[in-house]
């Protein structure tokens, strides 16, 4: 488990740590490479705000808070997970948080305007969702357009878009309740519903989050889907030379997003009901923070699943942690933005010195 | 045969996801909700006015995407329609953004303009160019303090203090030990002067909480938190309808004793009230902001009427509204009117 997921651009990595010793590398303590793995300086971060949190919010020792804490983190991280690879591939999406409300606008509006079964709004909004990552993707491997321009133009289609069709359709700015209509329980079931786990209630997005970011980490280190993710954010031009389909990749990395999208949209429809179409600006930068504070590249190449998972949970931590221990809520987004930054550091600082030979 | 082949081997997917859309389409429709169970109902009307046309311009600070203002627009609209009134609606949260919508109107010669004063000192220049080029200016809305100061016709709207106030004595009523304030933007003057005026007149404590108001799943574990630190909250304040909704998620699931008060309606709040969910909430009548602000700068040039005299504001709230008088008010809310 100490190998290094190394950028893989011209051989897969290494299945086990034999070949570390061939010579030419002098070999290095183990405490020192692990430190040098991308998650362990945002876990050390999230465990130091976690201990913070203990001591100076007495509140979030009580096993409720931390499920209310989980809660929080897992709609930021399950959008974090797919965003993660994404940058890990060399891209970024600007769209993603108001592709949230777009997916669960679409699957609220088809199901009431229609008076179909809610699932029929359901799938409709997953193949939309997917078709705005598929058009991310595909504009991007099409014209080499940075990825900044192309996502913010779909941010602001979309941001559009939410607006004026649903304005359009229902004549408010807001969805109608679909909570009374055919299959919401279900479908409540399967995307917000909560759990008794010795008498706290957990939210089933928890689990979900966590087996999203399992099969992440599997499909990084284990297959060849996650060499070819590597190594299109490495370097695309060798990538392309030794055969990894780019294009496949890359667009089926925007899709992965628009998975992500479709799934947080449709926690939101079942667990408020109703949607505005103004919501979800400015999540997206809260998604690309969480991958960034769990040692993903903002230049693409390196990065892992379970550091966006620290990642996440650390905003979700701060976030609620802040109300837990009762602070003056005027200073709310500095606190955080301290934290946030202090947490960066921590990292950035392990990784030196982990490196450093 | 086998040209056609390839053909044929395209042709049956797509003929199969035909079929499985016509059967999804027949066999998935919910046989309760949806919009074949909505109430028909048209908008309210009154008749139409001969008088010549004229344009009038309504500049708000809405954010997109905000339900309230889209009842401010649906007042406004309404009465334009009736008053034969062309309507060019726009909006900017940014203040020097709107200051330049409101020039925008100006250039356009418009017969009257309606402007919101969230952040009145960006607004002085407009307004003096607009009273030079002899244009009316009403205010709505935001602005009670500052409409007359910058020398607007008339102005409609709520104090927001006053609103504040009149919740406090209102929690006070209730029996209300300890309130939590919760401010869905953070920085916005109007919500500040709310929970400043709940504070200014209820006899308990109450404290401001700060949400990320563009994130519902945060909102909900922000105040579920909030209430879990301390159980002697007994009253959540919401300051929108949509967030009070929410807050009486938080306070089902973090088990608190707590009851929600709000200000501003929407649809779905209305239910909530009849349900018992939501105790009550203050309204501030935004369909009757927009309507009167139109209407008004059709008196004036029809009439030459000013309404409050130009002396006194026009207040449109606040009223409350709980389960005692919701019943009449809900057939409105479900058309999204009130």
């Amino acid at each position: 488990m100490t190998q290094q997921a190394e950028p893989a651009v011209t051989s897969p990595p290494a299945p086990g740590p034999g070949k570390e010793s061939d010579g030419r590398t002098q070999q290095r303590p183990l405490a020192l490479r692990l430190l040098a793995r991308p998650e362990v300086g945002v876990f050390l971060g999230a465990v130091a705000v976690l201990i913070f949190f203990l001591i100076t919010a007495p509140a979030v020792r009580d096993g409720s808070s931390m499920a209310n804490i989980l809660y929080q983190s897992s709609t930021i991280g399950i959008m974090a997970l797919p965003v993660a690879l994404l940058m890990i591939g060399g891209e970024f999406d600007l769209s993603a948080g108001v592709a949230v409300i777009t997916s669960a606008l679409t699957a609220s509006m088809t199901a009431y305007q229609l008076s179909m079964n809610v699932w029929v709004g359901v799938i409709v909004a997953l193949i939309v969702s997917l078709a705005i990552g598929l058009f991310n993707g595909w504009l991007l491997v099409k014209t080499g357009l940075p990825s900044f321009l192309v996502t913010l133009g779909t941010f602001l289609i979309l941001q559009g878009v939410n607006l004026a069709v649903t304005k359009l359709i229902t004549d408010n700015v807001a969805t109608d309740d679909i909570s009374n209509m055919d299959g919401f329980d279900q479908a409540k079931a399967v995307f917000a519903s909560s759990f008794d786990v010795g008498g706290v209630q957990v939210k089933v997005t928890v689990v979900w989050w966590l087996v999203f970011a399992a099969i992440a980490t599997w499909v990084l280190l284990r297959t060849k889907y996650g060499n070819w993710i590597f190594a299109v954010g490495g370097n695309q031009g060798s990538a392309r030379a030794v055969g990894v389909p780019v294009t496949f990749t890359k667009i089926s990395l925007f899709m992965l997003v628009g998975f992500g999208a479709w799934f947080v949209g449709m926690h939101q429809l079942f667990s408020f009901n109703t949607v505005q179409s103004g919501e979800g600006v400015g999540q997206e930068l809260i998604y690309i923070a969480a991958a960034v504070i769990g040692g993903c590249l903002l230049t693409g190449g390196a990065g892992s699943a379970i550091g966006p998972v620290f990642g996440a949970f650390m905003f979700g931590m701060v976030q609620q942690g802040i109300v837990y221990a009762g602070w003056n809520p005027d200073w709310f987004k500095a606190f955080l933005g301290v934290m946030l930054l202090g947490a960066v550091l921590i990292n950035l600082w392990v990784q030196r010195t982990a490196t450093r030979r | 045969m086998d040209r056609y082949y390839p053909r044929s081997r395209k042709l049956a997917p797509m003929v199969a996801m035909a079929a499985a859309a016509a059967l999804t389409l027949a066999g998935c429709s919910s046989s309760s909700g949806g919009k074949q169970a909505e109430e028909g109902g048209e908008n309210a009307s009154a008749g139409k006015a001969t008088t010549p046309r004229m344009t009038v311009a309504l500049v708000t600070h809405q954010s997109a995407g905000d339900t309230f203002w889209d009842i401010v627009r649906k007042g406004a609209e309404v009465a334009a329609a009736k008053d034969n009134v062309k309507l060019i609606y726009s909006n900017d949260p940014n203040a020097g953004n709107q200051a330049n919508l409101v020039q925008n109107a100006i250039d356009q010669k418009v017969d009257g303009i309606a402007i919101t004063l969230a952040k009145p000192d960006a607004m002085k220049d407009v307004v003096s160019k607009a009273k030079a080029a002899g244009i009316p200016v009403v205010g709505l809305n935001s602005g009670v303090s500052e409409w007359q100061k910058l020398g607007l016709m008339e102005f409609f709207g709520q104090d927001e203090t006053v609103a504040g106030e009149a919740l406090g004595k209102r929690l006070n009523e209730a029996g209300a030990k300890k309130a939590v304030c919760v401010i869905q933007e953070q920085g916005n003057i109007g919500l500040e002067q709310r929970c400043a005026g709940v504070k200014k007149t209820f006899e308990g404590d109450v404290e401001n909480l700060n949400v990320n108001g563009t994130d519902m799943p945060s909102v909900k574990s922000t105040i579920t938190a909030k209430l879990k630190t301390d159980s002697d909250i007994d009253y959540v304040v919401a300051l929108g309808a949509p967030y009070a909704l929410t807050a009486a998620q938080s306070v089902d699931e973090s088990g608190s004793k707590a009851k929600v008060a709000t200000f501003d309606l929407n649809n779905q709040l209305t239910g909530a009230i009849k349900k018992g969910d939501i105790e009550f909430a203050v309204d501030q009548q935004p369909y009757l902001q927009g309507y009167l602000a139109i209407d008004s700068l059709w008196l004036y040039k029809n009439n030459g009427n000013y309404m409050g005299g130009g002396e006194a504001p026009v207040l449109t709230g606040p009223a409350f509204v709980d389960k005692t008088n919701v019943e009449t008010i809900d057939k409105f809310a479900a058309k999204g009117t009130r």
